[in-house]
């Protein structure tokens, strides 16, 4: 639905060297773009930049040629981007239910009303069966399953634009794995979603992404489809360490 | 017997006033993850408002209005243009400067009405309703309690029915998870403070009538009680606050029916320890959340 345009970025904590240097990627409107890179390559400082979150040294972000980089995180929200960040970032104090009807709340720059937003929350019960047994339950009850299948569920039933996403599959089973990234990748064709999906698991992310973007040392190593970055040994082996 | 039901219903009444102003605290506590110790000087100055309003208008209900008007405006600005410039990542710069403004508020108050204690009149007579000859309740407590409930009701239903209550508890529980869904988090922490003052201004207002009369400290022993209250309950649960509000009212009636004025305080120590050695985080604390 929307282009995600990275020009120049430059991110860094404290004084130190920057973590990304003057980092180029477009992530083009519908596209579901694989970012790879080992531990410390720095995929969340690119997300949480993109959010607004770690403020950005230099550079500009674009959401259909549209300027986020002065904009608060709850605005780019509203512009239609979404996150989410690694480790299961369920509300645990709040109920399956009020977790969604929370991502429901804003959504594209206007306040989601009261029937649109039940109705919205309840294809995500479609969607995501284990949720809908347990929608009063707390979320500090719930499984790492279930809590990272109610942290997508949560994104999504914002309808981003641009969804970016860290790590889901860290420490999940690899059957819960398929299931969300298959979800994932039905929701984007779809509705025509763009995502930008950090992963260690690189089969697995590369197996719903049509591209992959590989990130080294703050910088973009490499950027092809997705088959041929998977079929690569010598890449592989360089970037990602198998 | 008619000393314990007297004692009793005059608990009760007390009681909710302390569970109003803990219940105060833990909103508060929950917006700014900190206990606020200028709590007591922030409530009292709307009841002066109030006081003067009903003075000038000969209305109570004015004044009342004005009191919760005013508190609210009061928790806005102190949280807004106040405690929002003091840094955040260890408790104590905060705290101090709640202390400073306490010294501010009462000092304020005391060189613009004169430190003396000033009668209030209470809106309704306080003289006990006598039923078979015992003492309950007198038509202001029952007042008191009404009020109480209402406004327990109505700060239930905000939390827990509307979307406003839900992007408030979120942003209180998980400010950075709150704002990548869209919630203005200062925005709702500044809401926070608001709802905490006003609460807390109403429950000096219910309380005035029934003590010496207003001076800038006649919230102080109220703050102190409900703290314990807010504390024995789990600071961060509205019911505990109620419950412990309650608790904490008859049991101070009782001790000082029984016993004297002078030891009820020591018996609300005496609980609050009790309490803090069996269960640390009050008794009604969040359960700790599953880690795997
Ligand atoms: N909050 C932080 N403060 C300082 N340095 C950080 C912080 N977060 C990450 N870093 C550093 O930034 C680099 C990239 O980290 P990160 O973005 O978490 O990588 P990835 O998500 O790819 O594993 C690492 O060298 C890490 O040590
Ligand atoms: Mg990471």
């Amino acid at each position: 639905m929307s282009t995600l345009t990275i020009e120049k970025l430059t991110v860094g904590y404290g004084d130190g060297a920057p973590v990304l240097d003057g980092l180029e990627l477009e992530v083009p409107d519908g596209a579901v773009v694989a970012l790879l890179g080992a531990n410390g390559a720095g995929k969340t400082t690119l997300l949480r930049s993109l959010m607004g979150l770690v403020p950005a040294r230099d550079g500009r972000v674009l959401l259909d040629g549209a300027d986020l980089t002065d904009l608060s995180t709850e605005d780019r929200v509203r512009r239609g981007l979404g996150l989410v960040p690694e480790g299961r970032s369920v509300v645990v104090e709040l109920t399956v239910a009020e977790n969604l009807r929370l991502g429901a709340l804003w959504k594209k720059g206007r306040k989601n009303k009261g029937p649109a937003r039940e109705a919205a929350v309840g294809q995500m019960y479609e969607l995501f069966e284990p949720l809908a047994r347990r929608r009063d339950a707390a979320g500090h009850t719930l499984s790492g399953g279930e809590r990272q299948m109610l942290a997508l569920a949560r994104a999504l039933v914002g309808e981003p634009d641009v969804l970016l996403l860290d790590e889901p599959s860290l420490g999940l089973a690899p059957l819960v794995v398929a299931q969300l990234l298959g979800v994932l990748r039905d929701q984007a064709a779809a509705t025509g979603l763009t995502v930008l999906l950090a992963e260690q698991n690189v089969t697995g992310a590369l197996s719903v992404a049509d591209r992959g973007v590989v990130l080294s040392l703050g910088e973009v190593v490499a950027d092809r489809p997705a088959a041929e970055l998977a079929a690569d040994p010598a890449l592989r082996h360089a970037y990602l360490g198998f | 017997m008619e000393r314990l039901v007297f004692l009793l219903s005059t608990g009760l009444a007390r009681g909710a006033v302390l569970a109003l102003f803990a219940l105060s605290l833990v909103i508060v506590y929950r917006a700014a993850r900190a206990v606020n110790f200028a709590q007591a000087a922030m409530a009292i100055v709307p009841v002066y408002v109030a006081f003067a309003v009903t003075a000038a208008s000969g209305s109570y209900w004015f004044g009342l209005a004005s009191a919760l008007v005013v508190g609210a405006l009061l928790g806005a600005v102190v949280e807004r243009w106040l405690l929002r410039l003091v840094p955040q990542d260890n408790p104590l710069p905060g705290i101090i400067v709640a202390i400073g403004l306490v010294m501010v508020l009462q000092a304020g108050l005391a060189i613009a009405f004169g430190p003396d204690h000033r009668p209030v009149h209470a809106p309704f007579s306080q003289r006990p309703f006598e039923i078979a000859g015992v003492g309950v309740l007198s038509p202001y407590d029952l007042f008191v309690l009404v009020v109480a409930a209402v406004v327990m009701g109505a700060l239930a239903i905000l939390f827990n029915r509307t979307t406003i209550g839900l992007q408030l508890r979120a942003a209180a529980f998980a400010p950075e998870t709150s704002r990548l869904l869209g919630v203005r988090v200062p925005r709702m922490v500044t809401l926070g403070w608001m709802l905490s003052i006003a609460t807390a201004a109403l429950a000096a207002l219910l309380l005035v009538p029934t003590g010496l009369g207003l001076d800038p400290h006649a919230a102080d022993v109220l703050f102190v009680n409900a703290f314990a209250a807010a504390v024995i309950g789990g600071l961060d649960s509205p019911v505990g606050a109620l419950v412990a509000g309650l608790v904490v009212g008859v049991l101070a009636s009782l001790v000082t029916g029984y016993a004297s004025a002078a030891t009820a305080p020591l018996a609300v120590l005496a609980l609050l320890t009790v309490v803090l050695l069996v269960r640390p985080h009050g008794l009604f604390a969040a359960r700790e959340a599953r880690t795997a």
